[in-house]
């Protein structure tokens, strides 16, 4: 038998989802005359060459009027002619060795959020410089004629740009502030105002300082920070949506002329009837009308073993027909299927999580309370012992702005920008920053068994079979593509196969092959030996020579060669590690045993996954969930924090926090240590900066501080601060089996 | 003094001229995929054609915006 290791290589899971024409049209953007746009996502357009080759191919198809590849986020847009014909966009790139899929065309709106930081970003970047130059000249001894001048030219530019650029910072203050809250955007909304506010009067009355360059050079730190944030989570979320989709976006509805018409899923009525043919997922719940089959519930139940269906059989939306084309009858819309439950029960367990405060608004909540006590303790003390007024107010004002968390606000997101490039280096994408924080928190991983610390394939892990007709077995199990006919010939590698009169697959029965007379098959006991039943007992698959047991094989789900490694550095790492699933009792005991996971429970429900989580949670506990299935969808929005494989269900992918490529769980143990590496310099700088302002502090309440000691004081502690984020370490900790990372897929929209 | 009145809104109408270039860059699509725009240069594709020639406008891509 075949190392458990070389199967791994040979059966990485596969997507045997197909994508028809019909969705082509369903996820392709109208354009003027009759054009149609399509994105397709292409995750292995690494280079020069690929693009070429890509664009060549597409361009030559018939009806094809462009296509143009973006290497960054790793897509093509095809603008094609609806005729007659539609051109194989898929196929074609599959040919010229690219996987690619269908992006809809709702992923491909502009995105409007990106346009308006980068503007406010860069209109800020002008107005800082400029002000800067013209301060650097009052800083130098201009006479007090220029010196008006500049501070009445500085004014107008900082007006436009402090409402332009500064309102992403105030319209989020604002929103924290109605609902009772305050977030690191409260003081430095309050401190550009009042820094602003004073400028203005000192400029109106030929004063001699003015902040304006402060208050512009702060928008313009604050704001670098706040765009790279948002791009790096972008392309996070763009790798996520580039994944082939899992559920297929419409269904083969049968009319009642006989005809077949490929339907959007939301028109599907109950009652209808539907095919899914051989390779298709359920697209709704339904009851099966005609037709008998396997179908895979892995993404359901976790269940690893295919289950026969027939006429009658209740079938699931995300259930994978193997080899029987099946009629069924729509018994829910697409608003009640099994997916929805899941969609609502997700929303549910999201609710429990939403108190999570983000470490920046939590330091916040603390800071700004004192600055502000600080700036009116300033006030009133000059006030009382001068009884001059402005004197005073610009000495508040001064400690607001030199407090004001400039580096504060770029400590926490510098870094978590830093440390989400070198995960998504590493194949993964961290979806939002505080899900770094809530990583670097958590004492207990949970797993999910099918799919996520296995492969979810099978593997024979008893063959009693007869040594003359081992050949005909793994002839038989070669020509089929049925899991369990794939495990007998994986099984049976490097024997020669034998050659076979006839064959034939029988849907939801099994094998049958003639040779020199005699019948062999393979498949259901009851079946196999021609309805005499002598006690088959618990055997799930039986091969028999004309009706007569001749031997019989049991099997499996195949582990990850990588689980028990992860396991054993998680628990290096000083983590609790559970087993979750929906599995049968004996078969998840196996799999625990084998990979060293001491507690585990087996046969859970959806629900029951979050009540487990809920009550982990009650103990105090803060849980990683790592899932993939529809069924741990709810569970993975309940956890702290929730990470998916890459070929995970859509809406498992959609609700965790972090997505890993590939198939190497050395990726969970690798997000724990940068997470914990990125908590480490959160703290440092969170120290730094607090510490830049403990020094210059007494110099504000003393009244020395002066614009440009505002700006160099400023300027330092931002810079020690992202130069500290850049520290994150881009190798931590052993990577032991680096050759198989580099099968892992690239993810889309990662630097070449 | 009298320099400065002409000095500074020279320097500010360069400053202007620069934002209204970039703005101008990133929204006819320059920056939607910088990594691609360093490797296209290897294509050479239609290389020998005329610059505006009127293929070559129909089979450009519009700006996506």
């Amino acid at each position: 038998m075949a190392s458990p290791a070389a199967l791994n290589d040979v059966a990485l899971r596969r997507t045997s989802t197909r994508q028809s024409v019909d969705e082509l049209i369903l996820a392709s953007r109208v354009l003027d005359d009759g054009l149609l746009q399509t994105q397709l996502s292409v995750p292995t357009a690494h280079c020069g060459g690929c693009m070429g080759k890509i664009e060549r191919a597409l361009a030559q198809l018939d009806g094809v009027v462009s296509a143009r590849v973006n290497l960054s986020t790793r897509r093509a847009t095809v603008t094609w002619k609806r005729t007659a014909t539609i051109p194989p966009l898929l196929e074609t790139l599959s040919e010229v060795g690219f996987e690619a899929n269908l992006l809809s065309n709702l992923e491909g709106q502009p995105d409007r959020e990106r346009r308006r930081l980068i503007v406010a970003m860069a209109v800020s970047g002008f107005a800082a410089m400029n002000i800067m130059l013209l301060s650097v000249s009052v800083w130098s001894g201009a006479d007090p004629g220029t010196r008006h001048l500049f501070h009445a030219i500085s004014a107008l530019l900082a007006l436009p740009t402090v409402a332009y650029s500064g309102r992403i910072f105030f319209q989020s203050a604002w929103s924290a502030l109605r609902a009772g809250r305050t977030n690191m955007d409260v003081p430095i909304s309050i401190g550009i105002l009042l820094a602003l506010g004073l400028s203005i009067f000192d400029t109106l009355h030929s004063g001699p300082h003015a902040y304006f360059d402060a208050v512009v050079t702060l928008i313009f730190f604050l704001l670098i920070g706040r765009t790279l944030d948002y791009l790096m989570r972008d392309k996070a979320r763009s790798a996520v949506l580039g994944l082939a989709k899992m559920m297929p976006a419409g269904a083969k509805v049968i009319a009642e002329d006989g005809s077949r018409t490929f339907v959007a899923l939301d028109s599907v009525a109950v009652g209808d009837a539907i095919v899914v043919a051989p390779g298709e997922r359920v697209p709704l719940d339904g009851v099966v009308l005609a037709g008998e089959g396997d179908v895979d519930t892995a993404v359901v139940t976790g269940e690893a073993m295919p289950t026969p269906v027939m006429a009658g059989s209740k079938l699931l939306s995300g259930m994978l027909n193997l080899d029987g084309s099946l009629e069924v009858r729509v018994t829910s819309t697409s608003a009640q299927s099994f997916l929805a439950e899941m969609v609502v029960m997700m929303e549910a367990a999201e609710q429990g999580r939403a108190h999570y405060r983000r470490l920046a608004d939590r330091v916040a909540a603390y800071y700004s309370p004192i600055i502000h006590t600080l700036a009116l303790a300033a006030f009133a003390g000059w006030f009382l012992s001068t009884g001059d007024w402005h004197r005073s107010l610009t000495i508040a004002i001064s400690v607001l702005i030199i407090t004001c968390p400039c580096a504060l606000g770029l400590a926490i997101p510098m870094v978590q920008v830093v440390a989400a490039k070198r995960l998504f280096e590493r194949g993964i994408a961290l979806k939002d920053g505080s899900a770094l924080e809530r990583l670097a928190e958590i004492d207990i991983v949970v797993f999910d068994k099918t799919g996520t610390l296995t492969i979810g394939d099978l593997r024979v892990t008893e063959a009693d079979i007869d040594q003359r007709y081992r050949d005909i077995a793994s002839a038989m199990a070669s020509r089929s593509d049925h899991p369990v006919a794939r495990a007998i010939a994986a099984s049976s590698e490097g024997r020669a196969g034998g050659t076979l009169d006839s064959f034939s697959e029988l849907p939801g029965k099994g094998l049958e092959a003639c040779r020199a007379g005699h019948v062999f098959r393979i498949g259901r006991p009851d079946w196999a030996l021609g309805g005499a039943n002598a006690d088959v007992g618990s055997l799930h698959t039986v091969f028999s020579v004309d009706g007569e047991r001749a031997g019989h094989f049991r099997f499996s789900d195949i582990e990850k060669t990588s689980a028990r490694d992860a396991v054993r550095q998680l628990s290096e790492l000083g983590l609790d590690v559970e087993l979750l699933s929906g599995d049968h009792p004996e078969a998840v005991s196996t799999v625990a045993a084998s990979i060293g996971i001491a507690k585990f429970r087996a046969g859970l429900l959806p629900q029951q996954k979050v009540q487990r989580l809920e009550a982990l949670a009650g103990k105090q506990c803060k849980t990683l969930m790592v899932g993939d299935g529809l069924n741990d969808g709810p569970a993975l929005s309940a956890a702290h924090v929730s990470m998916a494989p890459s070929n995970a269900a859509d809406i498992g992918r959609a609700a965790a926090d972090i997505v890993f490529f590939g198939q190497d769980l050395a990726a969970i143990p690798q997000a724990l240590r940068i997470s914990r590496a990125a908590g480490r310099l959160v703290r440092q700088n969170l120290v730094f900066s607090v510490g830049y302002n403990l020094v210059v502090l007494p110099m504000a309440l003393a009244g020395y501080v002066s614009p440009l000691l505002a700006a160099v004081a400023m300027s330092l502690s931002s810079i020690t601060v992202v130069a500290n984020a850049l520290r994150i370490p881009s190798q931590t900790g052993p990577r032991p089996n680096t050759v198989r990372r580099e099968r892992a897929l690239v993810p889309a929209g990662s630097a070449a | 003094m009298t320099a400065l009145l002409w000095l500074v809104p020279i320097a500010l109408a360069m400053g202007l001229v620069g934002l209204g270039a970039f703005l101008w860059s990133m929204r006819s699509g320059q920056y939607d995929d910088l990594d691609g725009a360093a490797e296209r240069i290897f294509i050479d594709a239609g290389a020998d054609r005329p610059m505006a020639s009127v293929e070559d406008d129909a089979t450009e891509p519009k700006p996506s915006r």
